[in-house]
């Protein structure tokens, strides 16, 4: 028996494990414990952290106010790494911790695994950013961000309204749940608009490194603007190389797209004239976004993006929620997830994203706001 | 005769499968005390099936490794395989009325199959050749598994099916249309049916399927390839006959586990985290450190390592640290020559029977 000596190793691991585990954490009664799920680490980790330490900021705002309704928050964050597996695990620790209620997850793939067990559960969920419609299916989850269908129309009818272009080609992550989703209903929408998509070109995860083909074919299909449903990490990867071409359409983007003017060794006037459909802007003049923006830079050292703001208005949202509840920290996960699924449709609250007309919710849980666009100008966003 | 069913006079080799099967066997029993009890907590009941998973995707690959001799990094690949192939088959009938219990052990038995085909068609032509083809071959084939599950559109209308590899526009889909496979979005809905008393009883068949192999005639043939091909082939064994049942046994194996993984979460995406390289090469890690040849071992290992990181949420930011760290030093502990030479003088089993051995 070599192994004896590992096998005893690892029993006691495991022992110990589970023991610390298991033992259920001691639960003060009158706090609302909120817990968020989303990636801190692995390539989706920009958005994890934003979500992370935006959330951070409006419960010590809340707290400091004097709590929601008298009772403080306590807040804890797990990392998923952008995997539906791990987010589950990291559900179930929360759970173990004792959450009341779900803020996230900040991703759309992990989420559709986290809503299937929070709707088991009948646990409160306020996702920030996870725009899949799949997500809505159970009816205790509400969405802060707009589902990907609707930014595709948005998107179609604002090139086909503005008039900004008559032949838009198209490069997307055909292996991204965000991506794709908001290309389809492009499309669909595009044919009963005033332009004509002249090209429509993918690439996957594994293939994000050099785009000159799909811009090569854009480019001789004569299109005069592309319409870039990505992340920004990869737009910036297509401005350069488009601009090495010599290649100079007009670009308009999704809310994947904010963010782009903080890519590390990217020449930013590459991005000027690049138009976006985003809810939020790090230079508007309003003294909410001012505020939030000298907060979280001076706690973390960073430029908030979309994300971050997203993250921010969801915790307000559960705390408006609760607050026309009238919910109670006694109460148990579904006799609060039910009162305050009954709120929803009832409240409206400004927030950072939520333009002239605020976030208003569907009982279904999708968010009801304004579309916004933005240009960059001068190395800044600058409304439309 | 008693003696006969006694440990002394059993066969080492039948004695190594039944601690292992006891040993798994035992894990069931005290998990199954403590889930009713209610002393386990949510995080580790949630695991509980993923352990599963990982542990017969293991063995799967543990037989192709450290039996045949072959190295495969594509063994996530034959997961994709069977996850996919047994989420469409629930999917589709879901709205038939068909009995669960029955629709899920169809689905299991598809998975399985449609992995065992795809490791049978791979193994024709590269078990053929001499040397690291395989691993080159199984790695390409794992990855292009991924990316074709993420361009594949299936609808289900009252046409019937539509397929499509370019976008979901194209299908022509009727009104009242449910998407099969989604392209990413991969396949939604599936319904949660895998259980830890399933997982487990699949770690027993596939354990008990292995170990009748590797200990039958044609287990020893396929070591004799792996040991010296020239003397096996000059004794008259079919190479390829026996190379290829190894490796589709193997990965029906896996794909047996990919079936677990499909009905465990409501969504099944063919992401590089789930299905690509990466988890190919976890499986090897979890094969290597847990000794190849080892079906036992196999299983600690990948026991461990997976829950390892989730144990160790409590550290934060430092985990995925630590967690590179214990790797390192668990493969110090089980192959460094100095470790093994430290393990033998202080292993437990002399300390027990020391003054019946004498020296060593």
């Amino acid at each position: 028996m070599k192994k004896a000596v590992s096998m005893l190793l690892i029993a006691a691991m495991v022992v110990s494990g589970l023991t610390a585990c298991g033992s259920s954490s001691k639960k003060a009664d009158d706090k609302f414990y909120i817990g968020g799920i989303g990636p801190t680490t692995g390539g989706a980790a920009i958005y994890g952290t934003a979500v992370k330490n935006a959330a951070q900021i409006a419960v010590d705002e809340i707290n400091e106010a004097g709590g929601i309704d008298g009772h403080q928050i306590e807040y804890k964050f797990e990392d998923d790494q952008h995997d539906p597996e791990k987010s589950v695990n990291a559900y179930n620790t929360l759970k173990d911790w004792g959450m009341q209620i779900l803020m996230g997850t900040v991703t759309s793939g992990p989420c559709v695994a986290v809503v299937d067990k929070t709707g088991q559960d009948n646990m409160f969920q306020v996702t920030p950013s996870a725009s899949s419609t799949d997500v809505i299916v159970n009816g205790n989850v509400f969405q802060i961000c707009f589902t990907d269908p609707n930014q595709g129309t948005a998107s179609a009818q604002y090139i086909g309204d503005n008039k900004l272009a008559s032949k838009v080609a198209v490069i997307y992550n055909s292996s991204d749940v965000y991506s794709s989703g908001i290309t389809d209903k492009f499309l669909e929408e595009a044919k009963g608009q005033d332009f004509e998509v002249v090209a429509t070109e993918a690439f996957t995860e594994d293939s994000k490194t050099d785009f000159s083909t799909q811009l090569k074919k854009a480019q001789d299909a004569g299109a005069e603007m592309v319409f870039l449903p990505i992340y920004y990490t990869e737009a910036s990867v297509i401005l350069k190389q488009a601009d090495t071409m010599g290649y100079a359409p007009k670009f308009f983007g999704c809310d994947g797209l904010d963010g782009i003017l903080d890519v590390e060794n990217f020449d930013t006037s590459l991005a000027e004239g690049v138009m976006l459909l985003t809810p939020f802007a790090a230079d508007a003049e309003d003294e909410a976004t001012q505020d939030f923006v000298k907060k979280y830079k001076d706690a973390y050292g960073d430029t908030p993006n979309q994300f971050a703001a997203d993250a921010y208005d969801a915790i307000y949202t559960i705390k408006a929620a609760i607050e026309e509840a009238g919910a109670t920290p006694d109460m148990n996960v579904s006799d609060l997830c039910d009162a305050l699924k009954e709120a929803m449709p009832n409240i409206s609250i400004q927030g950072l994203t939520g333009g002239e007309e605020g976030l208003n919710w569907e009982a279904t849980g999708e968010v009801i706001k304004q579309p916004k666009a933005v240009i960059i100008e001068k190395g800044a966003y600058v409304g439309m | 005769m008693k003696k006969l069913f006694g440990t002394k006079n059993m066969k080492k080799t039948t004695k190594d499968s039944f601690i292992t099967y006891a040993m798994v066997i035992l894990v069931f029993l005290i998990v199954q005390i403590m889930v009713g009890t209610g002393s386990m907590s949510s995080l580790l009941q949630g695991l509980l099936v993923p352990l599963c998973i990982y542990s017969i995707a293991a063995i799967g690959l543990n037989l192709c490794v450290g039996y045949l001799g072959e190295l495969s990094l594509g063994h996530a690949g034959f997961m994709c395989v069977g996850a996919f192939s047994s989420a469409f088959f629930t999917k589709y009938m879901m709205d038939t009325g068909m009995n669960e219990i029955l629709r899920f052990i169809i689905a299991l038995i598809i998975g399985t199959l449609t992995a065992a085909f795809f490791g049978f068609l791979i193994g024709i032509p590269v078990l053929r050749l001499r040397g690291d083809y395989l691993a080159i071959v199984t790695l390409a084939f794992g990855e292009i598994i991924k990316n074709v599950m993420n361009v594949l559109y299936i609808v289900k209308d009252k046409d019937g099916l539509h397929f499509s590899m370019s976008d979901a526009a194209s299908l022509n889909m009727a009104e009242e249309g449910t998407f099969l496979i989604n392209g990413p979005k991969g396949i939604i809905g599936t319904p949660h049916q895998s259980t830890f008393t399933i997982g487990v009883i699949l770690i027993l068949v596939s354990l008990f399927v292995v170990y009748n192999l590797v200990n039958s005639r044609s287990g020893r043939a396929i070591m004799a390839i792996r040991d010296n091909r020239i003397a096996a082939e000059s004794v008259g064994i079919p190479i390829t006959k026996f190379k290829l049942m190894a490796f589709t046994l193997s990965a029906a194996i896996a794909g047996m586990g990919g079936v677990l993984y499909a009905h465990n979460l409501s969504t099944l995406t063919a992401l590089p985290a789930n299905f690509g390289y990466n988890m190919s090469i976890m499986l090897l890690v979890f094969v290597v450190l847990g000794g190849m040849g080892s079906f036992r071992g196999s299983i600690i290992a990948a026991v461990l390592l997976t829950m390892l990181p989730e144990v160790l949420r409590g550290l934060s930011d430092y985990r995925m640290l630590i967690y590179a760290v214990v790797l390192i030093a668990m493969m110090l502990f089980n192959w460094a020559p100095k470790a093994i030479e430290w393990r033998q003088r202080h292993s437990l089993k002399d300390m027990f029977t020391k003054k019946t051995k004498g020296v060593q």
